[in-house]
């Protein structure tokens, strides 16, 4: 079925984000933290637009939009609207309304809020783009805008190393993770000559006919796995931790975190289904969900601990979108609507905890059921749905995914005692996250702890009473959201039939039943564990968290050293490899290609061109053996002369009366720096010294000779030559071509060359005033550039 | 280098060699020359001067800083090209201004005025440099 084109609305609804992230911080300046409420309509708007999509799309229409971005490069800002992306947009949107009134109260008299608000809403518009792009490099220049903005997110804080080690760390993995699936992408696009999802997506089996699918694979996973956190990358998302809590709320659990996974859903059709995808997703997803409910149960503190779950979550996520199974791919669906809603509504909660009770320890904290009672129950009505338990949607995906994976042919057995007992420490989790703070006796916290304003409890109330009611009414649940999604990501249109009860006693509710049982025995235990866990992770040691700062000052080793290497102070090195690159650069295409222009025979030179000549030559020849410095330079001048009397004869005026300058001045400004250095007038340098830079000399020359030989034996095209004789007398009233173009046809050109001379002139003179140090060497002025001045105006 | 019959005659060879570089930039047009090598022999001409004698002199001379001097034919030679927005036509898009005095036609012209920035940022620029380096530690 071909997409729908439709009109620009879509495109706009991406950009308004953008918009309100210029408004948000004069409103802020107005109403303090009640901008919120005006600011909540840009995501609220967004949200209803979404949501009038539902209804086709899940008749198994799609639409597209599309406007020219950088037509020449066939990048286009260009949406695709489908199942997935309408399930996506709809949680960024819809969440992000309570996020935005969340940030409201929890950030109420902060000086910042205004920028905060801003950041919010351009990492809102980041991701929005990231999941309806259709164009796989807008796609791509929307994924690294959510790892930028959520650098400016996690880092808000700015005056705690703390946060800004966290946010460096978050922007260098996924940033890197980002720059692979730009390679990935690029990769796609010149196997198949496709930029749009869409037409890629028609052809579903095009990358893994084009050759390419290992490479593709690989880096599209480098993008995916680092975004979401999957293991061995898990360790930045719980030091993300550092940020405000709104944005872990928003960023860490419900959306971009999710980025990886949407991903790999929306590839599914193009990437899935192979031996190799079916054994790496779910390895890696497996061992991050162990690894994330391990290192959760260990943590005290309650945003750390949602954290780890998150990565726990997103591990079992990427797991069953690597079954590629139907079922199973129909329970990630409903886990990934799920988690968004409960994870979401839990930070905020621990937010909120931590706003009005002063602590988010889980060991301070008791009693708070009276103190805060709608806090408690959302937090009560979250954890369910996280626990997996009736009615919540957390058990109705729990159900689905346990069908998907016993039934799972390949590693069915494996895949499911993983999620099982990953499931089951989950269910710690919730109980912990919900029992420990509000029930038991009341413990003391260092504020007094109260029920927060309307702000702080309408995204965890709304969001967790969604989880209850898209449970209740499950078949239009199915129809509405997870039918159309499970059809993006089959690539086919399936309709699916979601009960909240079970209809027999079979396998998944036994498996159900198993997790909770499991669940509950771990909680009473749960102080034990966290010994147990703390311990071996002491034991260990060394984790990817800490190999990472290891990684950045083995980085920053290597520059020093490559930079005392590189750039010594010594000028002759700086020459030597300037030089010596050249000579490569000149020489090496010549040389791999094997095509060498023809020598052309000698003309018949007249005595006197002959005399010329033998002067230049002479000239070299008395550089070479001159015994002084100053002696060495004077020489250089004569062949730069004879050179000049060359471009005389053979009709260059003006390049030849530069030159005869350029030579002049070259030798007075040499002879100059000579006795401000202070060099001795004779040259020391070692034999092997002298024969390295006489054989970088000799290369480069040959390389220029060839060079030139090789440029005059193109065909002239003489277009320019004739425009410039025809209308240099007629419409610039000059005579002198040369210069009728320097002032005249290319005149911004030369204004630009002016202005390199002026800078030159000025760091030339401050190189020169700088008080040279004796351990150092100071740099000769660059004469050079003066010859490049030649040059040009030739 | 200081010999007495040196700097008796640099003054002389000086002034003969600015004379002679005005008139090659005026030249530029129709003959070789033009801003660029008209602002390599002035400042060539600088050059010789200040090793005659010394660097003080020729500041006192030219009155600006080198560099000011240099700076300022940058401004002007941008500004030329502004002139032709008066005409509603694109940036450096040359004017032409032709009287007649004396018989003689005098073009004026917006390149003309880009080319006289271009010798003083060359003459700026390379003299500094060069007197930059005449110069001894001790000023």
């Amino acid at each position: 079925m071909t997409p729908a084109v439709i009109d620009d609305t879509t495109l706009y609804a991406v950009l308004a984000p953008f918009a309100a992230a210029v408004v948000a911080p004069v409103l802020t300046r107005w109403f303090k933290h009640n901008a919120a409420w005006p600011l909540a309509i840009v995501p609220a708007l967004i949200f209803a637009h979404f949501a009038g999509f539902i209804g086709p799309v899940s008749h198994g229409e799609t639409f597209v939009a599309s406007r020219a971005w950088a037509p020449s490069y066939g990048v286009n800002f260009s949406v695709y609207v489908d199942g997935l992306s309408t399930l996506f947009a709809l949680l960024i949107s819809g969440i992000g309304t309570f996020i935005i009134l969340y940030a409201g109260g929890y950030l109420k008299g902060h000086p910042q809020q205004g920028r905060f608000f801003s950041f919010l809403f351009m990492f809102m518009g980041a991701m929005l783009g990231l999941v309806l792009c259709n164009n796989l490099i807008s796609l791509f220049i929307f994924w690294e805008l959510t790892s930028i903005t959520s650098f400016l997110l996690i880092g808000f804080d700015h005056l705690r190393s703390a946060s800004r080690r966290a946010a460096l760390q978050a922007l260098v993995v996924t940033g890197g993770g980002g720059l692979a699936l730009l390679a990935g992408f690029i990769v796609i696009i010149s196997a198949t000559g496709e930029i749009e999802m869409s037409t890629l997506l028609a052809s579903p089996d095009i990358i893994k006919d084009s050759g390419l699918y290992l490479p593709i694979f690989l880096l599209v996973l480098g993008g995916a796995f680092t975004k979401s956190a999957q293991f061995p990358f898990h360790f930045w998302l719980p030091n993300a931790m550092e940020a405000p809590t709104p944005v872990s709320a928003f960023l860490h659990s419900a959306t971009m975190v999710k980025g990886g996974v949407y991903l790999l859903m929306r590839m599914h059709p193009l990437l899935g289904d192979t031996a190799l995808w079916m054994t790496v997703l779910p390895v890696f997803g497996g061992i991050t969900l162990l690894v994330g409910t391990f290192l959760a149960v260990r943590q005290t503190d309650l945003k750390l601990m949602l954290a780890y779950t998150t990565v726990a979550s997103l591990g079992l996520l990427v797991m069953l979108t690597g079954t590629s199974h139907e079922k199973a791919l129909e329970g990630a669906v409903l886990y990934l609507l799920a988690h968004s809603l409960f994870k979401g509504a839990l930070f905020m909660i621990a937010g909120t905890i931590d706003h009005e009770a002063g602590t988010r320890d889980i060991t301070k904290l008791g009693g708070l059921r009276s103190a805060m009672p709608i806090t408690f129950a959302a937090a009560c009505l979250a954890s369910l749905s996280m626990a997996g338990l009736p009615p919540f949607i957390g058990f109705i995906a729990k159900e689905v995914l346990y069908y998907g994976t016993w039934g799972w042919p390949e590693m069915g057995l494996a895949v499911t005692v993983t999620a099982v007992v990953g499931n089951a420490l989950m269910l710690v989790i919730a109980a912990a996250v919900a029992i420990k703070p509000f029930f038991g006796p009341r413990i003391e916290t260092p504020k007094a702890a109260h029920e927060g304003p309307l702000l702080l409890f309408a995204g965890p109330v709304v969001l967790s009473v969604t989880g209850l009611g898209l449970a209740l009414i499950a078949h239009t649940t199915g129809e509405l959201f997870v039918g159309p999604t499970l059809s993006s990501l089959l690539g086919e249109f399936t309709q699916v039939d979601l009960h909240l009860l079970p209809t027999s006693f079979n396998a998944p509710l036994i498996l159900s039943l198993i997790t909770v049982a499991l669940g509950a025995l771990l909680f009473t235990q749960l102080d034990r564990l966290r010994n147990l866990f703390a311990g071996v992770l002491t034991a260990i040691g060394w984790g990817p968290d800490k190999g990472f700062d290891q990684f950045v000052a083995g980085i920053v080793g290597f520059s020093a050293w490559l930079t005392r290497w590189l750039q010594n102070g010594k000028m002759r090195t700086y020459m030597v490899y300037t030089f010596g690159f050249t000579a490569l650069a000149v020489l090496l295409p010549g040389y791999l290609t094997g095509s060498y222009p023809a020598i052309p025979k000698m003309p018949d030179y007249r005595f006197y061109e002959w005399g010329i000549f033998l002067i230049a030559v002479l000239g070299l020849v008395a550089v070479l053996i001159a015994r002084t410095r100053l002696t060495a330079i004077v020489s250089l001048g004569i062949q730069g002369f004879a050179v000049a009397l060359f471009f005389m004869m053979f009709g260059a005026p003006d390049l030849s009366f530069t030159q005869f300058m350029v030579e002049t001045l070259s030798v007075v400004i040499l002879a100059l720096v000579m006795t401000r250095l202070n060099l001795s007038p004779r040259d020391h340098r070692p034999l092997p010294a002298t024969l390295l830079t006489g054989a970088v000399a000799a290369g480069v020359g040959l390389g220029l000779t060839l060079t030139m030989l090789a440029i005059t034996q193109q065909p002239f095209d003489s277009r320019l030559s004739d425009f410039f004789a025809q209308f240099s007398r007629t419409v610039a009233h000059g005579r002198n071509i040369v210069n009728v173009i320097i002032v005249d046809f290319r005149g911004v050109d030369t204004l630009g060359e002016i202005a390199v001379v002026v800078l030159a002139g000025l760091c030339v003179l401050a190189l020169i005033r700088v008080r040279t140090k004796p351990d150092r060497p100071a740099e000769t002025p660059p004469t050079t550039t003066l010859d490049a001045q030649a040059t040009e105006a030739s | 280098m200081r010999t007495i019959i040196f700097r008796t005659i640099a003054p002389y060879l000086t002034s003969l060699m600015v004379l002679f570089s005005v008139f090659v930039l005026l030249r530029g047009h129709n003959d070789p020359g033009g801003g660029f090598i008209g602002g390599l022999i002035a400042a060539s001409a600088l050059a010789i001067f200040g090793i005659a004698c010394g660097v003080a002199s020729v500041r006192r001379a030219m009155v600006f800083h080198p560099m000011t001097v240099s700076g300022f034919g940058l401004f002007m030679a941008a500004l030329a090209g502004t002139l032709s927005f008066f005409q509603s036509e694109a940036y450096m898009t040359s004017q032409w201004l032709i009287f007649h005095m004396f018989d003689v036609e005098i073009p004026l012209s917006t390149p003309l005025v880009f080319d006289i920035g271009v010798y003083l940022v060359v003459v700026g620029a390379i003299g500094s440099i060069a007197l930059a380096l005449e110069e001894r530690e001790s000023d």
